[in-house]
């Protein structure tokens, strides 16, 4: 069945994923490729599933081209070279996606991660931080992989232009997530850089002054990257534990909080007190 | 180090008038980020006070850097220090530049052609970057970039920007970039990123991200309490229906 044999073969997954700009990728093994369960629903998706699914597996696949051993067959039900290797990618893809969540999979891109292969974040205070591929959709077609930090919890365009006309779906929303709750390592070395950060002293400045907020070029961005820090924040931190917590509380914490800032007291004691 | 600066300059084939010191320095690849110094700017020393304590020789270098003299006119082995101290002065010099009215139209020019890059965030959605140093003093910080739709600062993609010291833009420059020039401020976007297993949000990551939300309410209440129109605004946040929201609000004051 297997066309190997001759000296200098090298496997369909091997080929893909020495591929330029194929690095994100794992070699999937042959056994979970060639569990069935693992590949339920992927018929639907892919074109030509049966030839492509021979394709990765190294088996002999006929094609439009040389259609030799199924005379029943004719040639239109058959596909292209092209088209087949189209097909095979795509499934190796949607197949890839579902392997990196399995334990193998995980662990082999976890060594990756480690390795720094996927790059570090482009963000300043992130301090390098390893980033790992996601997609945004699990649907193929709609968009290209990201990068996501478990630092700043944020997802990147990838530095490299070599890497945009890879699917997002080949690597899939759950991976990320999953990663990090396998590895708690992870969060550990976030945890690390967001401990080196002081929150109050970054933003700009100008002649060493902050902006006011209330100026339009003023800081409105700094809740994006914020972390509980004080012990007020952090009460307020588990209050946002189910829920968002209603205004009326939070002009309760707010006065708590902030009162400096409050400059109409009068208005907000009289409307909680009622 | 001259002799590789003629090497780039040579490759240049759009300049064959440039004898000009600045437009060599200005020709070697990574130093895409400056812009051109008027001569006048860097005649007046009033300009220039005290950057003699960072470089020496200050009436030279400013005399090669304004071709008065040829660099190849002096010593050989002065050569290579004159032209390293020369650069390290031009980038002295551009972080003032860059703060005054001409310098910052040129560097709006280079903004709006997104010459720095575009933050790589994706909900930034390609917003173009500015060059900021995190120090004044040179040979402390290398130069990062920030991106003025999430207030943030990144490392400069490739590793020929990464090596420039911060000191030759500024801290400075970006906050006053964005005062003189309001209309570039963008508006804010509000998503964020959770992360899902199997399609339901992890807890803490959506913790923390509603904590981050209630931060964000309670600065949209300050503002809109200090009168500051917020709704679809420069500065303010790309929202949906903001006149639902206001009615509300009033409602809440009464």
């Amino acid at each position: 069945m297997s066309s190997g044999g001759e000296d200098d073969y090298v496997p369909w997954i091997q080929q893909f994923c020495n591929l330029f700009g194929h690095d994100y990728f794992v070699p999937i093994s042959q056994e979970f490729i060639e569990d069935d369960f693992n590949l339920t629903g992927l018929s639907s998706q892919v074109p030509y599933y049966r030839e492509a699914l021979y394709t990765i597996l190294d088996y002999q696949v006929d094609t439009a081209d040389d259609s030799s051993n199924s005379g029943s067959k004719n040639k239109g039900d058959l596909p292209n070279k092209a088209l087949l290797a189209h097909s095979a990618e795509l499934l190796y893809g949607l197949i890839h996606a579902r392997y990196i969540i399995s334990k193998p999979g995980l662990t082999a891109m976890a060594s990756k991660f480690e390795r720094n292969e996927f790059g570090s974040c482009p963000r300043l205070h992130c301090d390098g931080m390893h980033l790992m591929p996601c997609g945004a959709t699990d649907l193929p077609g709609q968009e290209t992989v990201r990068l996501y930090c478990p630092c700043c919890n944020d997802i990147y365009l990838p530095s490299s232009s070599r890497y945009l006309n890879i699917d997002g779906a080949f690597f899939g929303t759950t991976f990320p997530g999953l990663l990090i709750r396998m590895f708690p390592e992870i969060e550990h070395q976030c945890k690390l850089r967001i401990d080196k950060v002081n929150q109050d002293e970054s933003g700009l400045r100008l002649f060493g002054f902050k902006v006011n907020e209330m100026s339009a070029s003023g800081p409105r961005m700094k809740w994006l990257r914020m972390h509980p820090k004080s012990t007020e924040q952090k009460k307020e931190f588990d209050s946002c534990q189910l829920t968002l917590p209603s205004s009326d509380e939070m002009e309760e914490e707010d006065d708590d909080v902030d009162e400096e800032q409050d400059d109409d007291d009068d208005n907000t004691m009289a409307s909680s007190g009622s | 180090m001259a002799n590789g600066v003629e090497e780039e300059f040579y490759t240049d084939s759009s300049s064959d008038f440039t004898e000009y010191w600045i437009d060599l320095f200005l020709g070697i690849k990574g130093n895409e980020y400056f812009c051109d110094i008027d001569e006048e700017y860097i005649r007046d020393r009033f300009n220039l006070t005290g950057l003699n304590q960072e470089v020496n020789k200050l009436p030279t270098l400013i005399d090669i850097i304004t071709d008065v003299i040829d660099l190849e006119s002096q010593d050989e082995e002065q050569r290579e220090t004159l032209e390293h101290n020369a650069r390290i002065l031009y980038g002295l010099i551009h972080a003032r530049y860059i703060l005054t009215s001409r310098g910052l139209n040129k560097m709006f020019e280079k903004y709006r052609k997104g010459d720095f890059g575009y933050c790589p965030r994706v909900n930034c959605q390609l917003h173009p970057l500015l060059p900021v140093g995190l120090n004044d003093q040179p040979r402390l910080a290398s130069i990062k970039l920030y991106c003025a739709k999430c207030e943030d600062f990144y490392n400069p993609k490739s590793g020929r920007h990464s090596v420039i010291d911060g000191a030759y833009f500024g801290t400075s420059f970006p906050a006053m970039f964005f005062q003189n020039f309001p209309q570039a401020i963008p508006v804010h976007d509000r998503r964020c990123y959770t992360p899902k297993v199997f399609g339901f949000k992890l807890h803490d990551y959506s913790q923390l991200n509603r904590w981050r939300e209630l931060q964000r309410n309670k600065l949209e209440k300050r503002l809109l309490k200090n009168g500051v129109d917020i709704y679809n605004k420069p500065g303010g946040f790309v929202m949906d229906a903001p006149v639902a929201k206001t009615d509300d609000d009033k409602k809440r004051e009464k």
